[in-house]
């Protein structure tokens, strides 16, 4: 199969980057968006045209799905040691493509409505280009160094956007913080990816992840050099889980997602919920066969249970927001840590493997039901001018396509049969339940919370009370239903996707069959927490806030999301700032500082004391002269008498 | 040999002539008393080449040859001054040494 031509997808986006970013102020807004759109539909179509080829023309070889690879040299070390540019196409970069490229799509088309009249009409949608650029150029990445270099790409864009109206001091501040957190993160992963080029002698995904069929074990050797009782391979696949849960906010990594909702609502929906930080997941997805083979996947099951607690922790905070943004966000979260869990307890060949196509599975229908969710949330927010739920209400009378699509992707983060994300998610609770009960308890638990939640805002804003509106809201545009109503088609069917036969962790696919015990039990929780959410939110009562009431200080605390914010502000301003890097900067502006600026100072002390020498009189020249020679004449006369 | 002076004597007085030069390029302030001293000064020095060429080779009369050139010199050095002095004086209308001082630091 010739790949070539995926180059062209990163490629696109980024020339459109280019043109719109150089041409900023010549280019109207209203072609700035179809040169958006257009571009992405390029990329979009050929992630298609490169899917079908791919799992369907090229197919698999001996069972297995083969692994393509383009590249070319770009910095050479040794024989083994080089980075490399390229595109990889293997089943999880195709499927991601797809994902990307849809959901990429999607935002395009719903930005021109939701961003009309916007200033940097034409900056948006540069940004945007570049975004996908840097998310196409990480999940086609070759090399652990590529992959790196992606994520602080999308990191920048991420900011960029996050940043976007930089006139707010708040959005300001949550482009900071998103960086800077997802950027600390990045430290780890950059000594994990050093320390793996240091003792595999390689950054090649092929040749780090490649099994050796006949005993069942990495290929790859390492001087087997341990630290603190683990070998450093496993130090290694932590730290670069700890850049992936920076970009994936996994606890206690996570605070800059609710904040990162301070950008518009389609940059939320493609970067913070559907593209970017899956990027977490895809890294472990990719480097999966070091994380299960290492040290019997020790780093693996760090794995499984922070993503296990980030999923409750978030899911129990979600339930308390009252931004609609945030409550998603935290929801995303959520999600993600599921999609960590389904990795961290999956195992490697045929059915064994189930928690990482599980895992890759809930990321596709993921991405397209909370993309839906955002873009619904932004159509709300566009219609009413609130994030707050206190301002909704009622509108589903004027808005019948976002509520019908709302519902429809509350239903499927819900997991209810027959949509995707109850596919998804009974396979993650399978390989759950398969490999720890007590995972499979949390993620049933988080389950009935997630439709819990989730229909908390939904009936909160399309049923519950009848507000009155200052303004009558209305249906959004045709641009913006648009996307949606092809997302929530996308998300009704995408479970039926036999996604088992196509991605697995030894690609060779197996054939999937719902555990009929626990898709039941799956399915309780989460009509469970529709009908408990309907009994609270669905017509105006009290009901609610008596039973937030009942637990007290705990709402409280979930409310105020655990204090983790406050936490790491006192970590930084009290202890960072001012016991470590407050010191030092004394020191450097006392002792450092001091000595340069003495000289100095002392310089033009003494030269300001004799520069009256040089006086511009001519007598007093000739007096210090007359008077050098004449001190002269006298030690000469003294030395001649002697 | 000049009968009745001996070298001595002459040396104090060029010594003399000297020194007042000296003092008068120092103290005055003038441009032209200064110019006043320094020819003082040339006329010092020009004496003492004609003393020591007599008394110590009085075949010879280099010595003598080199007053004559130092006092052409002179001249030349006076008119060169005295031009500029008038200059200056068209400039900042003053030939007191205190008013040219633009010359420091």
């Amino acid at each position: 199969m010739n790949i070539s031509y995926t180059i062209l997808i990163p490629l696109v986006p980024l020339a459109v980057f280019f043109l719109l970013g150089i041409f900023n102020k010549k280019i109207k807004p209203a072609v700035s968006g179809y040169i958006g759109v257009a571009g992405l539909s390029t990329s979009a179509a050929l992630s298609f045209y490169t899917a079908y080829q791919y799992f369907f023309v090229s197919g698999k070889v001996d069972g297995v799905y083969q692994t393509f690879v383009e590249k070319i040299t770009w910095m050479h070390f040794t024989d083994t040691l080089h980075i490399d540019m390229g595109v990889l196409i293997d089943p999880i970069s195709v499927m991601m493509l797809v994902v990307v490229s849809t959901v990429s799509l999607m935002v395009h088309i719903y930005s021109r409505g939701y961003m009309k009249g916007d200033e940097g009409y034409t900056r948006f949608f540069a940004y945007l280009g570049l975004f996908s650029f840097s998310m196409f150029g990480l999940v086609l990445a070759t090399n652990l160094f590529q992959i790196y270099m992606f994520w602080e790409l999308v990191g920048v864009s991420s900011f960029l956007l996050i940043g976007y109206y930089y006139t707010k001091p708040s959005a300001v501040s949550a482009a900071k913080k998103a960086f800077i957190v997802t950027r600390f993160a990045d430290l780890g992963f950059l000594i994990g990816i050093l320390i793996i080029g240091n003792y595999t002698g390689t950054f090649d995904f092929e040749t780090l992840n490649s099994v050796n069929p006949d005993t069942g074990e990495l290929f790859l050797n390492w001087a087997s050099t341990s630290f603190m009782g683990l070998s450093v391979i496993t130090w290694a696949l932590i730290l670069m889980f700890i850049g992936g849960a920076g970009k994936s906010a996994m606890f206690p990594l996570h605070i800059w997602l609710p904040d990162a909702m301070e950008g518009p609502t389609p940059v939320s929906a493609l970067i913070h919920a559907a593209t970017m930080v899956v990027a977490g997941v895809y890294l472990v997805a990719r480097l999966f066969p070091m994380y299960f083979f290492v040290e019997d996947g020790y780093a693996l099951n760090i794995v499984a249970y922070v993503g296990a607690f980030s999923s409750l922790f978030a899911a129990v905070i979600a339930i308390t927001q009252t931004d609609i943004k945030r409550v998603l966000a935290f929801s995303t979260m959520s999600q993600l840590g599921y999609m960590m869990l389904a990795l961290g307890v999956s195992g490697y060949d045929g059915h064994e493997g189930v928690g990482y196509m599980a895992s890759m599975f809930h990321l596709f229908t993921h991405a397209m039901f909370k993309a839906l969710l955002f873009l619904g949330a932004g159509s709300v927010i566009h219609a009413v001018h609130s994030n707050y739920l206190k301002d909704m209400g009622g509108l589903r009378k004027y808005m019948p396509i976002t509520n019908i699509t709302f519902f429809v992707a509350a239903l499927a983060i819900s997991g209810i049969f027959p949509l995707s994300g109850f596919w998804s998610k009974d396979e993650i609770l399978v390989a759950a339940f398969e490999h720890n009960k007590l995972l499979y308890v949390v993620g049933l638990f988080v389950a009935g919370l997630t439709a819990f939640y989730m229909f908390r805002i939904y009936f909160g804003i399309f049923w519950g009370k009848e507000t009155t509106y200052k303004h009558t809201p209305h249906e959004s545009p045709l641009s913006m239903t648009f996307p949606l109503m092809v997302l929530a088609t996308v998300s009704v069917f995408a479970g039926f996707i036999p996604f088992s036969e196509f991605i697995t962790a030894d690609k060779a696919g197996f054939e999937a069959h719902l555990n009929y015990p626990l898709a039941a039990i799956a399915l309780t929780f989460g009509i469970g927490g529709i009908v408990l959410a309907a009994v609270f939110y669905k017509k105006e009562n009290d009901l609610a806030d008596r039973f937030a009431n009942g637990f007290g200080v705990l709402y409280r605390w979930a409310y105020d999301k655990f204090y983790f914010d406050e936490i790491y502000l006192f970590i930084t301003k009290n202890i960072i700032f001012n016991l470590i890097a407050a010191p030092i900067a004394r020191f450097d502006k006392k002792i450092v500082d001091g000595t340069m600026e003495g000289i100095g100072n002392k310089t033009v002390i003494i030269s300001k004391r004799i520069k009256g020498i040089q006086s511009g009189k001519v007598q007093d020249y000739a007096f210090s002269f007359i008077a050098g020679v004449v001190v002269l004449a006298l030690v000469f006369i003294y030395l001649w008498t002697n | 040999m000049i009968a009745g002076i001996s070298i001595y004597e002459i040396l104090t007085v060029t010594s003399i002539l000297f020194f007042i030069g000296i003092y008068g390029f120092i103290t005055r302030k003038n441009l032209i008393s200064i110019l006043m001293s320094i020819e003082l000064i040339l006329n010092a020095s020009v004496i003492n080449f004609v003393v020591i060429n007599k008394y110590l080779y009085p075949d010879i009369l280099q010595g003598v040859f080199f007053s004559i050139f130092i006092i052409a010199v002179a001249a030349a050095e006076t008119a060169l001054a005295v031009s500029i002095i008038i200059n200056l004086y068209r400039q900042i209308a003053s030939v007191e040494v205190k008013d040219t001082e633009t010359m420091k630091y």
